[in-house]
């Protein structure tokens, strides 16, 4: 059974629809890729599984329907959404930005369990432990996006939805968010959702892909099929 | 010498009541980013409650807590049924919506009350504190209770997941509803929080200026000075501001300007700040986004 199941999802911003009968699946630790260019509706998808847009079709989570939830409510089932943009506390400091995302997490939230969560993701993001005390607006992107998820790791989550994790980013930096997000999937057993411009990095990581372009998925399946197909290679992966 | 400390004295007295009504301006701004023009108000019904239940027999104390416990019930009411449904309009509207609040709180005041000046007991003793006559122990009694208010806004902001929480709402509602926070409860609290200091404020303000459907207007004024000075994101900065604008409001009218024209302080310091450091002494400045 899949761990997200989106049917028949459209979804608009008031002034038409952006998407158009999304049918998508992220197997339960498994990790989905959505690739499409800017303004292909990624964002749009993932701020409907949300509930931040208004949304017809069905989302299943967990084999239940969630498609009629409010924001918190989608987040406190275990869902954690990183943003595009990253979507921190800036006026908070680090510490407190990652003490937030465990504040309605599932599971016990008492002094030591909160402990061993700032310990786990100190663990991944050893930067973010340096700067524990420095407010997160005055962190660079890289660090941003570290905190980001950071964040999501703080309430346990059982999907992750990731907003371009590698935009405006060096790189080195990128390389390196790309293995901690692997070692996130293996060993918190996470599934992922994830959205990228960046193709070639992100393939790496998938086991699903789907290609959006204007709110439509045109292609759908395992990596090798899109590295197979020469014409889809030259569009999305530029070789 | 000796009149320039009990202008002083005086000042920081009523600096203490503008600071305490500012703290209540500061609590509501910081959750919802609008300055409730109808603190004043909110804080008036307050007051009369307490007074219609010590008339109706209740001890001093009693009569506190429950005011305080009331009006946090209001304010949680006034943001559900008012200010939630207005807060999707313009910005403009949204501050037509909060002068309709101050006037409608202030009509049901005097319609349930009355117009005439009622006397309000204060909890401290009549007589200066340690034969001392440069100020009264009620005013002192003000000064302590604003600077407790301040000290339990502190930890509460600082220390408890609660507090975290409302600034984190403040700070960037969306990314809040994304780690399930339940946003619009949070405004609501903000609201009863502030309603509950507002409600304090004006039993503090009571005794000293009587009772009446217009005790808050001028204020008021000065409390905005106050929240504005000391920038109307911050706590410490409500209360400096509100003793700086109680000492520079009591000098100037001693010395400069005449009892009289001492309104025009209050005016004078909201336009200057606005123009010269619009984030206030201790006001976080808006802060970029990456
Ligand atoms: N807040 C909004 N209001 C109206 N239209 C929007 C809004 N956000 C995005 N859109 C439109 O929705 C489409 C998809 O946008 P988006 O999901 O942000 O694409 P992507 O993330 O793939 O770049 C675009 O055509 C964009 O113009
Ligand atoms: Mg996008």
């Amino acid at each position: 059974m899949s761990l997200l199941a989106l049917a028949g999802l459209s979804a608009h911003y008031g002034c038409g629809p952006v998407l158009h009968g999304i049918s998508l699946d992220v197997a339960a630790a498994g990790v989905s890729v959505v690739l499409g260019a800017n303004g292909a509706g990624k964002t749009t998808l993932l701020r409907a599984v949300c509930g931040m847009i208004a949304r017809e079709g069905t989302v299943e989570f967990d084999g239940a329907r969630i498609d009629r939830m409010a924001t918190p409510d989608v987040a406190r089932l275990g869902i954690a959404h990183v943003p595009e943009g990253r979507g921190t506390f800036p006026n908070l400091s680090t510490e407190e930005n990652l003490r937030l995302g465990a504040c309605s997490r599932r599971g016990p939230r008492d002094r030591r369990a909160i402990a061993s969560l700032f310990e786990r993701v100190y663990q991944y993001f050893p930067k973010l432990a340096q700067r524990r005390r420095q407010q997160a607006g005055t962190l660079s992107g890289g660090e941003q996006q570290m905190l980001a998820l950071g964040r999501a790791l703080m309430s346990s989550p059982k999907l992750m939805l990731l907003d371009e994790p590698s935009f405006g980013l060096a790189p080195l930096v990128v390389e390196e968010l790309y293995r901690i997000m692997r070692d996130i999937n293996a060993d918190e057993h996470v599934g992922i959702l994830l959205v990228e411009q960046n193709a070639a990095i992100a393939l790496d990581l998938a086991d699903q892909v789907y290609l959006f372009e204007t709110g439509r998925v045109v292609m759908a399946g395992p990596p090798k099929d899109l590295r197979g197909d020469e014409a889809l290679r030259r569009v999305y992966l530029g070789y | 010498m000796e009149g320039l400390l009990h202008q002083v004295f005086a000042g920081l007295a009523n600096g203490a009541i503008y600071a305490s009504l500012a703290l209540a301006l500061v609590m509501i701004y910081r959750v919802t980013h609008f300055v409730n023009f109808a603190q004043g108000e909110l804080a008036l019904c307050s007051t009369y409650s307490a007074w219609a239940l010590i008339e109706a027999g209740a001890s001093y104390w009693v009569a506190f807590v429950v005011t305080v416990a009331l009006s946090f019930a209001m304010g949680v009411v006034i943001e559900r049924v008012v200010i939630r449904p207005a807060s999707r309009a313009p910005a403009l509207s949204v501050v037509i919506v909060f002068i309709g609040l101050m006037v409608a709180l202030n009509s049901v005041a005097g319609w349930i009350f009355g117009y005439s000046t009622l006397s309000f007991p204060s909890p401290f003793p009549a007589e200066p504190p340690f034969g001392n006559h440069y100020i009264g122990s009620h005013e002192l009694g003000v000064i302590a209770v604003t600077l407790g208010m301040l000290g339990l806004l502190y930890v509460f902001f600082r220390f408890t997941t609660l507090g975290l929480v409302l600034r984190a709402v403040a700070d960037n509602a969306e990314s809040s509803r994304l780690v399930g926070i339940r946003v619009e409860r949070m405004l609501g609290l903000g609201w009863g929080l502030a309603a509950a200091i507002g409600a304090v404020a004006g039993i503090m303000i009571a005794p000293i200026v009587f009772l009446d459907p217009s005790m808050m207007s001028g204020v008021m004024l000065y409390a905005f000075a106050a929240a504005l000075l000391g920038g109307i994101d911050s706590p410490i900065g409500a209360v400096v501001g509100g003793f700086i604008v109680g000492v520079l409001e009591n000098l100037m009218g001693a010395y400069v300007i005449g009892t009289e024209l001492k309104l025009t302080v209050a005016l004078v310091l909201i336009v200057v700040v606005l123009v010269v450091k619009p984030s206030g002494l201790f006001g976080q400045p808006v802060a970029a986004r990456v």
